[in-house]
């Protein structure tokens, strides 16, 4: 082998060693990794017990009740398969909304309702004028927004 | 051996000078003629966004700045990786030339998408694996960047901070691939990705522009660095005398 | 481009100026910064070759 040869393999194995042992990491990691649960691994019992955690999935539409004379709000998340009931006192995102993807830090309480200090909005990669959104409404039947919840375990 | 002139006519200082001095001027006027043109199309011509409103036009500086972040990133460590096995110095100036940039446009990434954050999500950090796989970018780049300059020998300096780079270019695709991999708070991609993009044209158009202005101007840091860098390096070397005093600065 | 009834709207982006003009001047400010260092850099260099080249007997001085 040349010189130039040995520095190839030498460098090419390095990179491929270091790209190897980042997957193996990666997987080893995916769970602790996760930044949030969604509400079928919360009825499924994979959370942590008695820790906080964070709760991702869509508000499903009517679901949100606001208490009166408090900043409580009462409302619910959901994959399309479970669906987790979260309670929330505090200033919401701009995007909170009914049909809107949201994640939610806290804990569950012992009558199974998560209890959060903590409601981010999340939202999808897609973008569009009010007009073109305002005529897919029309012909669409909601549900466009599966893709905010979808895109993040795909 | 004719295809490989080229590569070689690469490692030839007087040539790599003349050649980025011709091609700068190309690349730095068309970067500013492409990002007057796609900040003006991006904050006046596209309409607002359906739920972001006029919140969504952070993605016309956010966007680019992570892509330059990732380009940069990848085209140091190409360029570290040929300078540690040909020993090509001016692959190591090249890779060197771009770190300063890339760190600034990591920086200008996680800064907007935290001013963005803020008021579409309600945050302006969270430890989530797009958000903390760009800040280790940006650590790579720092560190990359001191370890450069803690060593006098510019051999040196070159080959270790060139292992350096190698090995971080791991994180390059564990960036892009983190929304995918792990649930986020990041959404996916809306232009880098197989698909048609999620977005209409009037909205879209300016962006592509984005992105094309911020590669031209890369490439023009890119020439003008190295060109620095070459003139620092080729000490004494009668090729310069000839491109200074010819007046083909 | 008829979407804007006023500068003064322009300027307000429906709320979020807080949020928008900050980015969009950071990355001006970043594109700018880094076109003066390395423009700065080249001409230092080219100075310093210059000046190499006058001790060394090739340059006029």
């Amino acid at each position: 082998m040349t010189p130039r040869r040995k520095r190839l393999v030498l460098f090419g194995s390095v990179l491929l060693g270091v790209a190897l042992a980042a997957g193996i990491a990666t997987l080893a990691f995916r769970d602790n990794l996760q930044y949030f649960y969604n509400p079928s691994e919360v009825a499924a019992g994979k959370v942590p017990v008695g820790k906080r955690f964070r709760v991702g999935g869509m508000v499903p539409n009517g679901s949100v009740h606001r208490e009166t004379g408090s900043l409580t709000v009462n409302f619910e998340v959901t994959d399309f398969e479970n669906t987790v009931k979260i309670s929330y006192s505090g200033v919401l995102p701009d995007l909170f909304r009914e049909g809107q993807g949201i994640i939610a830090h806290g804990k569950l309480d012992n009558q199974g309702v998560f209890v959060a200090d903590e409601v981010l909005a999340k939202h999808d990669e897609k973008y569009m004028p009010p007009e073109v959104r305002d005529s897919l409404k029309k012909t669409h039947t909601p549900g466009t927004e599966v893709a905010a919840v979808g895109a993040s375990k795909s | 051996m004719a295809t490989w002139t080229w590569f070689h006519k690469l490692g030839s200082p007087p040539h790599v000078y003349r050649i980025a001095g011709r091609f700068a001027p190309w690349f730095g006027w068309g970067a500013l003629l492409c990002i007057v043109y796609g900040l003006f199309g991006g904050l006046v011509l596209a309409p607002p966004d359906y739920q972001q409103k006029d919140a969504f036009r952070i993605i016309y500086v956010h966007a680019p700045a992570a892509w330059l972040s990732l380009s940069c990133y990848t085209t140091m460590a190409v360029a570290a990786f040929v300078g540690l096995v040909w020993r090509m110095k001016i692959a190591h100036a090249a890779a060197a030339a771009i770190a300063p940039v890339g760190a600034s446009f990591a920086f200008v990434c996680l800064a907007t998408g935290s001013l963005w954050g803020r008021p579409m999500w309600g945050t302006w950090w969270e430890w989530d694996a797009r958000l903390t796989s760009q800040l280790i970018l940006l650590f790579l780049y720092l560190g990359y960047m001191a370890l450069r300059s803690a060593h006098d020998d510019l051999q040196r300096a070159d080959r270790s901070s060139a292992v350096l780079a190698i090995v971080g270019v791991v994180n390059v695709p564990i960036i892009h691939y983190s929304v995918y991999w792990w649930n986020s708070l990041h959404q996916g991609a809306t232009v880098m990705k197989a698909d048609r993009p999620s977005m209409p044209s009037e909205m879209l158009v300016p962006l592509l522009v984005m992105f094309l202005g911020f590669t031209l101007f890369q490439l023009w840091v890119l020439c003008t660095r190295l060109r620095a860098e070459i003139l620092e390096r080729e000490r004494n070397a009668r090729w310069l005398q000839e491109q200074i005093r010819d007046g083909a600065r | 481009m008829n979407q804007w009834a006023s500068l003064g709207e322009w300027l307000a982006m429906g709320g979020y100026a807080a949020y928008v003009w900050p980015s969009i001047g950071l990355a001006i400010g970043t594109l700018v910064v880094n076109m003066m260092m390395a423009r700065r850099r080249h001409a230092a260099a080219l100075q310093r070759a210059l000046r190499r080249l006058a001790i060394d007997g090739y340059g006029e001085a």
